[in-house]
């Protein structure tokens, strides 16, 4: 029983039309009249002239999920993820192939879909719930539990427009976490919010999958996935790259180039309603130039560029450095030694630094892990950029080199007395 | 273990579909639900809205009929019966434009999540058919200043009340359909629905169309093709009673037509539904 299968992915394809120089989605009537109508004065000519392309989103995407299972979706962006996502909650139609789902799906494409700002929390809770396929009895009984856990009891009777965008995500997830399903499908949803909150939802996550559920999770934060996950299907341009166990395709992710999202330099374009929000971060070794490797003994420079638009009260910085086995090897806290250097944030630009001495890792893959918290993050958006940096640590200097087994490439001192 | 099974494929009929729609009932009458609560929100004087729109046209279009003396049945007041043609119109052109606009404007819950398709243009009439009972007051009101008693023909007035419904709904299911694709549809919509105020009997009564032998018969033809003539000859045979007599020819074209648009409608609606979440 725990082994059988509950959704059955055969040879999945869909493919969209890319039409070149027509930016809008949707056509004018026009357009097409005035083809047809060159087509009937040229019917052996093309008709139109509008370059069109086929783009396969998901190419043979084939896989089975057992009863129970958790399931990681990963791969880059544009990867056919979301695509894939979208499929299996039959929001689009494949083009071709055939899947077959024994349960009740719940997807989760996004937080407080249908929200409606003018609505009180309250009635927004009602909304989301039966969109999410809830019945109204389902929610009548749990909704304590969701006012409880959204945290916005004293706001229940307000519209959702004049909710900070704090609360208005933890209604919104509150109400998601609360489904009942079968399968559940997840696409990155756990990207907003404060630390504190996504911690909650992960937990709440965690729960819901122990109960014997099967889950579908997309994600770009690989702990969350490695923590929630038993299984997981590499996506790579559209065709299914590698599926097995959480952990050998994950290490097949990091490792492969194509993970090309992380390396020595981070930079990001948008910028979106954040408060505050990391723009750039660089790696520097000791001669100053960017590098994403550094030799055991050299010092590790980090450059962090944060757009502060609006000031965030007691906003402190965390770094973590993380092995490929998601070990923890430093944390650090911009407030471990006060005066806390985040307090004296300027709107704009600011430029932060760390510095990772030598001699400290060991050989190997490392990654940076870097959020932004404060403890009144309630009114405020501060981003969690996550993992942002992957850089390795080379020995070429010394006789034992790589062979090192230690856990820290501190080098003792040898004297003779 | 199977009674939920679901098997997606391209093409195929999906088999559940009416099963489907009944089981997202729930969703059906939350969308109900959220428009009328939205409907008139940060509005100063709500609901009224629902009455001032129509009892102005009533006036407008009872002293346009009365400057051109357009002729009515003997012993109805005039504002009568103009009220019981202005009401079902206003049903038909808020629903129909509304339900044409309704898969535009609902686009973040196509692209997010599954429910047959269908419940978001339903769900809009239901708010257009409680504006409709609201603003049907008035011509209660009227009928009490008027002290105009109808007869036992009232009683056949949901029924009518049902063919208008059908009309808004089949007209637009197509034209909500054919929006997703073609925006040129939310220019056209306003302009049918000012069109029609003028086409259809509002000011006039269709007596007088089927009546005058100055109008070429095929202009009559094409007069009663409108099917919102049979929906306003019906009302005002229900409301206004014995001296308003019924032209069979003509209702009947118009009721024929209304079914056919709204097979039409369903059907088209049917087959456009998978593709929504691709191009909307």
């Amino acid at each position: 029983m725990m082994s059988d299968i509950i959704i059955k992915v055969e040879h999945i394809s869909k493919s969209y039309i890319l039409k070149h120089q027509n930016t809008e989605s949707y056509t004018a009537l026009r357009d097409v009249i005035t083809n047809k109508a060159k087509g009937l004065f040229k019917p052996s000519s093309k008709v139109s002239n509008i370059k069109s392309e086929e783009f396969w989103a998901l190419n043979d995407v084939s896989f089975d999920v057992n009863r129970g299972d958790r399931l990681g979706i990963i791969g880059r962006n544009g990867a056919g993820k979301s695509t894939l996502l979208k499929v299996l909650s039959r929001i689009v139609t494949p083009t071709k192939g055939r899947i077959t789902i024994d349960g009740r799906v719940a997807s989760l494409l996004e937080v407080g879909t249908g929200f409606h700002p003018e609505l009180s929390g309250r009635e927004n809770i009602f909304l989301n719930g039966s969109i999410l396929g809830m019945s109204r009895d389902e929610i009548k009984s749990k909704f304590d539990e969701i006012v409880a856990f959204s945290e916005v009891e004293k706001f229940l009777d307000t519209p959702v427009k004049r909710y900070s965008s704090g609360m208005y995500v933890r209604l919104a997830f509150a109400v998601a976490a609360h489904l009942d399903p079968e399968i559940l499908i997840v696409d990155e949803v756990l990207a907003v919010g404060d630390a504190e909150f996504q911690k909650k939802c992960l937990g709440k996550m965690k729960d819901v999958s122990s109960q014997g559920r099967t889950v579908l999770f997309v994600s770009h934060n690989m702990s969350a996935v490695r923590n929630l996950c038993d299984k997981a299907i590499l996506l790579n341009k559209g065709c299914v790259h590698k599926q097995g166990a959480v952990d050998v395709v994950m290490d097949e992710y990091l490792n492969s180039k194509e993970a090309g999202r992380l390396s020595g330099k981070y930079v990001t374009g948008n910028t979106n309603e954040n408060d505050v929000k990391l723009m750039k971060a660089e790696m520097f070794d000791s001669m100053n130039n960017i590098q994403d490797q550094f030799e055991i003994n050299e010092n590790i420079t980090i450059k962090f560029t944060i757009n502060c638009a609006r000031k965030v009260p007691n906003l402190y910085a965390y770094v973590a450095v993380k092995n490929n086995q998601e070990d923890l090897l430093i944390e650090s806290d911009s407030m471990d030694f006060l005066p806390n250097i985040f307090d004296s944030m300027k709107e704009g630009l600011n430029e932060y630094s760390i510095q990772i001495n030598a001699n400290l890792l060991a050989v190997g893959d490392y990654i940076l892990y870097l959020s932004l918290a404060s403890s009144y993050s309630d009114n405020f958006l501060v981003e969690t950029p996550g993992d942002i940096l992957r850089f390795t640590v080379v020995d070429s200097i010394t006789e034992r080199g790589h062979n090192r087994r230690a856990f820290t490439s501190h080098l003792l001192k040898w004297e003779m007395i | 273990m199977s009674k939920h099974r679901i098997i997606i494929e391209p093409g195929t009929e999906n088999s559940n579909y009416w099963k489907d729609l009944w089981n997202y009932r729930g969703l059906f009458y939350f969308l109900a639900w959220r428009d009328i609560l939205v409907r008139y929100k940060q509005t100063a004087i709500g609901v009224v809205w629902s009455v001032i729109r129509p009892l102005l046209t009533i006036m407008v279009m009872a002293f346009f009929g009365w400057l051109f003396k357009s002729k009515i049945p003997e012993g109805v007041p005039r504002l009568v019966f103009v009220a019981a043609a202005t009401l079902p119109w206003q049903f038909f052109a808020s629903s129909f434009s509304e339900t044409s606009n309704s898969l535009i404007s609902n686009s973040n819950l196509l692209t997010k999540v599954y429910f047959p398709r269908l419940i978001v243009p339903a769900s809009t009439v239901i708010v257009c058919l409680i504006d409709f009972f609201v603003s049907f007051v008035i011509l209660v009101v009227l009928m009490i200043v008027f002290r105009f008693m109808p007869d036992i023909k009232i009683l056949a007035l949901p029924l009518f009340l049902l063919l208008a419904l059908v009309t808004a709904m089949g007209t637009g299911l197509y034209i909500a359909a054919l929006n997703v694709k073609y925006r040129d549809f939310r220019y056209l919509i306003p302009f049918i629905v000012q069109f029609g105020l003028y086409v259809s009997p509002i000011a006039f009564s269709s007596n007088e169309i089927y009546s005058n032998e100055r109008i070429p018969q095929i202009v009559k033809y094409i007069y009663s093709c409108n099917p919102m003539v049979g929906v306003i000859d019906g009302f005002r045979w229900c409301i206004l009673g014995g001296n308003t007599p019924l032209y069979s020819t003509g209702f009947f074209v118009s009721i024929a037509i209304s079914f056919l648009f709204l097979f039409l409608g369903i059907w088209y609606f049917r087959k456009m539904e998978k593709s929504f979440a691709d191009v909307i």
